[in-house]
């Protein structure tokens, strides 16, 4: 057994609101950069949709993710090592600008400079890429609250396979219309297939919190990552030539913070904690060779932190207390593999995904409602779920490999959270059976209900800071890369010509905010000392 | 032979070749954010698919040609039995077709790159110039074979006085005098050769150095420790040393960021 420690993130899609107020923040922090205009690290795609590159699901056009081959071995749907290298010279799958969609800006310059006349002066699109007018006809998030779903809605991969799979039934349904939002970020897997893509070998995986990062200084551009990613979660940045992906704010999550698309949801549906894994099972959870065992033998894969041997066998492997405590309180363990009521997106692409989902329940409710039921009795509830075939079969394939029974049951279990809560909330006792009936007692039930419903950002957010000391105690054995010359060495700005680097990402030392200039930064300035900076000694006489 | 001569078969090969492997070493140390193959692939796909591997592979068999012919002296190939007129035979019937390969791939791709707006557009001033050498390389270097091909068993013969002298650089006793009855199409493509060899480091051509074979050993998934960073923010590197008196570097974060100057000078 080795034990290692993951950072890992759960939506809970119910209560997304589909503002996209995480994508917004998220491209402020990480991609309002030349060459990353039409990246974003977090995206929200409105379900049944196209997502973000379009279709990006479909992996028999764009190979993402690993396959079995025929000995039963795990192998890159998108070719073995041989075969990526000989085709290295054009990547023979690799989505264009217009799969994901031309970046562009207004001319807002018109609207004041223009002479005057008859009409109105217009701010005219300009393509961020060509600079030319431009006509926009897709973006990350066209179809957004079913925009544009008559035109596009069938080419969702799932809503084509589901069809095809029971004919006319699902298509009458599926014109009664249901939606729901999937805000996406990189996946953290712990079997990633853009890393086991990348000539370079210049992806890994962090070893104390299993956060995926891209060395942009290995990184050579071959894109091979980009195919390898079944989420399409790595981008090509077109003006370093470099890819880039979410970094799960690193920074931040080193500090104890959440994500910026964590830190700012309105809804508060993401929650962030850490996993304790054996990382020696990875590849053999990842090859079962029935798909739908994969969500069975990903949550195998997560290991019990109250459990005195993975308590000794973590601490043998250098996790730090503080680490193992977080994981004792952490939420998502909770909801995963306490409650058993998030699941993994896409476990089929078999890259063992660490950001689940809390499948939406909502839709029925409301349904329910509509038809005079009272929506939140435990045995309307649970027959509903059984009788609205097509959504319990559109989230299976997207969180269960297409299994109904588990997506029926995790929905079963917040509908019988609703309906224990009714009667506590109208002032009766809580009716035991409810919980029973899914397998729960009332004491669990209440439990789940405060982390979904009213928890605080403590408890939403236990993310133990990183451990600095351990660093240090690598001052003796020093990395064998960062030699003179190696891959990984400090740089020397000897020659001041490319002494012009990006400045050393940094989301903390807020107690340390001056800066060698004297002058204050205004977001990190506390509020309540007064720095001579930000009021300057307007009688001209200088202080000492 | 003329002060010209001594330029350009004794002195131009040197200062391109330290240049090649100076500068190469340079930029590895100091630029590897830069190290890369700058794909244009996410603006237009269709036709690189074809022409970048008919132009990448041409260029493998094009060297592996310069090789044999440069490097493999006729005495060796007369005492196995190979004649002179075989031994030119085999080189335009199997080098041909890569030659043709990497002229029209090269065609293409700047053809491309000339009328897709978008791709023009990413083509930076030293992809230009670049272009414009590698280019020259190339088809003078086809010129000489075609030429050749057309002179039949009249064609200049460069196992003769080219392959000796290229290896006489080697040795550091470069023979000039060799060079001196070379037509004028094989010198163009010598010294064209040799610009794009010096220009080589400082342009995107970098990325053949770095050709991924170790691809094919490496462990899929790779595991990487934070390391001895510090926490958030990163150590300043050097030359960035804050000035600070003794009170404020026993601040905590202060603290962190000393530590951290503290390897640097460790590993000096």
């Amino acid at each position: 057994m080795r034990v290692m420690a993951q950072v890992s993130m759960i939506m809970a899609l119910d209560k997304c609101l589909g503002c996209h107020t995480c994508s917004v923040t998220c491209k402020q922090a990480w991609t309002n950069r030349t060459g990353t205009e039409y990246v974003w690290f977090n995206n929200v795609e409105t379900r049944p949709g196209l997502g973000y590159p379009k279709r990006y699901e479909d992996q028999e056009r764009w190979k993402g993710g690993w396959e079995l081959n025929k000995r039963g071995r795990l192998e890159l749907k998108g070719g073995n090592r041989f075969k990526k290298l000989f085709t290295i010279f054009a990547s023979p799958v690799q989505p264009e600008m217009s799969d994901y969609y031309e970046p562009w800006t207004y001319e807002y310059e018109n609207l004041t400079n223009a002479p005057l006349g008859d009409d109105f002066p217009v701010a005219k699109p300009k393509s961020l890429i060509t600079g030319e007018d431009t006509a926009i006809d897709w973006s990350a998030n066209w179809d957004d609250d079913l925009g544009g779903t008559y035109a596009t809605g069938h080419q969702d991969p799932i809503v084509e396979k589901i069809r095809t799979e029971s004919e006319e039934k699902i298509k009458f349904e599926f014109e009664k219309t249901f939606m729901f939002y999937l805000p996406r970020i990189c996946e953290h897997c712990l079997n990633p297939s853009c890393m086991a893509s990348c000539p370079s070998g210049a992806i890994y995986k962090r070893e104390e919190d299993g956060i995926v990062l891209v060395d942009q200084d290995r990184c050579r551009g071959w894109r091979q990552c980009i195919t390898g990613c079944p989420y399409k979660k790595i981008y090509f940045n077109h003006k370093s030539g470099k890819a880039e992906k979410c970094t799960f704010c690193y920074p931040r999550i080193e500090h104890g913070i959440p994500t910026v698309c964590a830190e700012t949801c309105v809804g508060r549906m993401r929650y962030i904690g850490i996993f304790l894994y054996d990382a020696d099972k990875v590849t053999e959870a990842a090859s079962v060779p029935d798909e739908k065992d994969l969500y069975q033998s990903q949550l195998d894969l997560m290991l019990d932190p109250f459990d005195p041997t993975v308590i000794a066998e973590a601490k043998k492997s250098g996790i730090p207390s503080s680490w193992i405590d977080a994981a004792q309180k952490s939420p998502v363990y909770k909801l995963a593999k306490v409650w058993k009521i998030a699941l993994p997106l896409h476990p089929e692409y078999r890259t063992m995904p660490m950001v689940w989902y809390v499948p939406p329940l909502s839709p029925i409710i409301d349904l329910l409602k509509e038809q005079g039921h009272d929506g939140e009795s435990k045995d309307n509830l649970f027959g509903a779920i059984d009788s609205l075939r097509i959504p319990v079969e559109y989230l299976a394939e997207l969180f269960t490999a297409g299994d109904t029974g588990i997506i029926v049951d995790v929905l079963k279990k917040l509908a019988a959270m609703r309906s224990y809560m009714r009667d506590i909330t109208l002032g009766n006792v809580g009716d035991e059976s409810i919980a029973n009936a899914v397998g729960m007692t009332g004491e669990e039930m209440y439990e789940m209900y405060r982390l979904m419903a009213i928890s605080k950002y403590s408890e939403r957010y236990v993310i133990p800071s990183a451990h600095m000391e351990e660093a240090h105690n690598l001052e003796e054995i020093g990395c064998s890369l960062d030699g003179d010359g190696g891959p990984g060495m400090l740089y020397d700005d000897a020659f001041t010509g490319m002494g012009d680097r990006p400045v050393p990402v940094s989301a903390g030392s807020y107690a340390n905010t001056a800066r060698a200039d004297g002058k204050v930064d205004i977001f990190m300035w506390d509020g309540n000392s007064r720095p001579d900076a930000m009021f300057p000694n307007t009688s001209g006489s200088k202080k000492a | 032979m003329n002060f010209l001569d001594h330029l350009l078969w004794g002195i131009l090969p040197y200062i391109s070749i330290v240049l090649l492997i100076g500068g190469t070493i340079w930029r590895y140390k100091y630029d590897q954010f830069g190290w890369t193959t700058r794909s244009s692939q996410v603006y237009e796909s269709k036709v690189l698919r074809i022409a970048s591997p008919l132009f990448h592979y041409g260029l493998v068999g094009v060297l592996g040609g310069h090789i044999i012919g440069l490097v493999i002296p006729w005495s060796w190939t007369d005492a196995v039995g190979i004649s002179n007129e075989m031994y030119h035979l085999f080189a335009i019937i199997a080098g041909l077709p890569f030659g043709i390969a990497v002229i029209v791939g090269l065609a293409v791709m700047i053809f491309r790159r000339r009328t897709n707006a978008t791709v023009f557009r990413a083509t930076t001033t030293n992809d230009k110039i670049m272009y414009i050498f590698l280019m020259g390389a190339i088809v003078l270097g086809v010129a000489t074979t075609v030429i050749s091909a057309f002179q039949g068993h009249h064609g200049h013969n460069y196992r003769g006085d080219i392959s000796p002298w290229f290896r006489s650089l080697f040795t550091f006793q470069p023979d000039v005098g060799l060079m001196s009855n070379v037509p004028m199409e094989f010198k163009a493509h010598i010294v064209v050769a040799f610009l794009l060899f010096a220009l080589w480091p400082f342009t995107r051509l970098v990325h053949a150095f770095t050709a991924p074979f170790h691809y094919l050993f490496r462990p899929y998934i790779v595991y990487r420790s934070r390391g001895n960073e510090g926490r958030g923010a990163r150590a300043p590197r050097r030359g960035w040393e804050p000035m600070a008196t003794a009170a404020k570097l026993s601040d905590k974060s202060a603290e962190e960021q000393r530590r951290g100057l503290h390897l640097h000078r460790m590993k000096k």
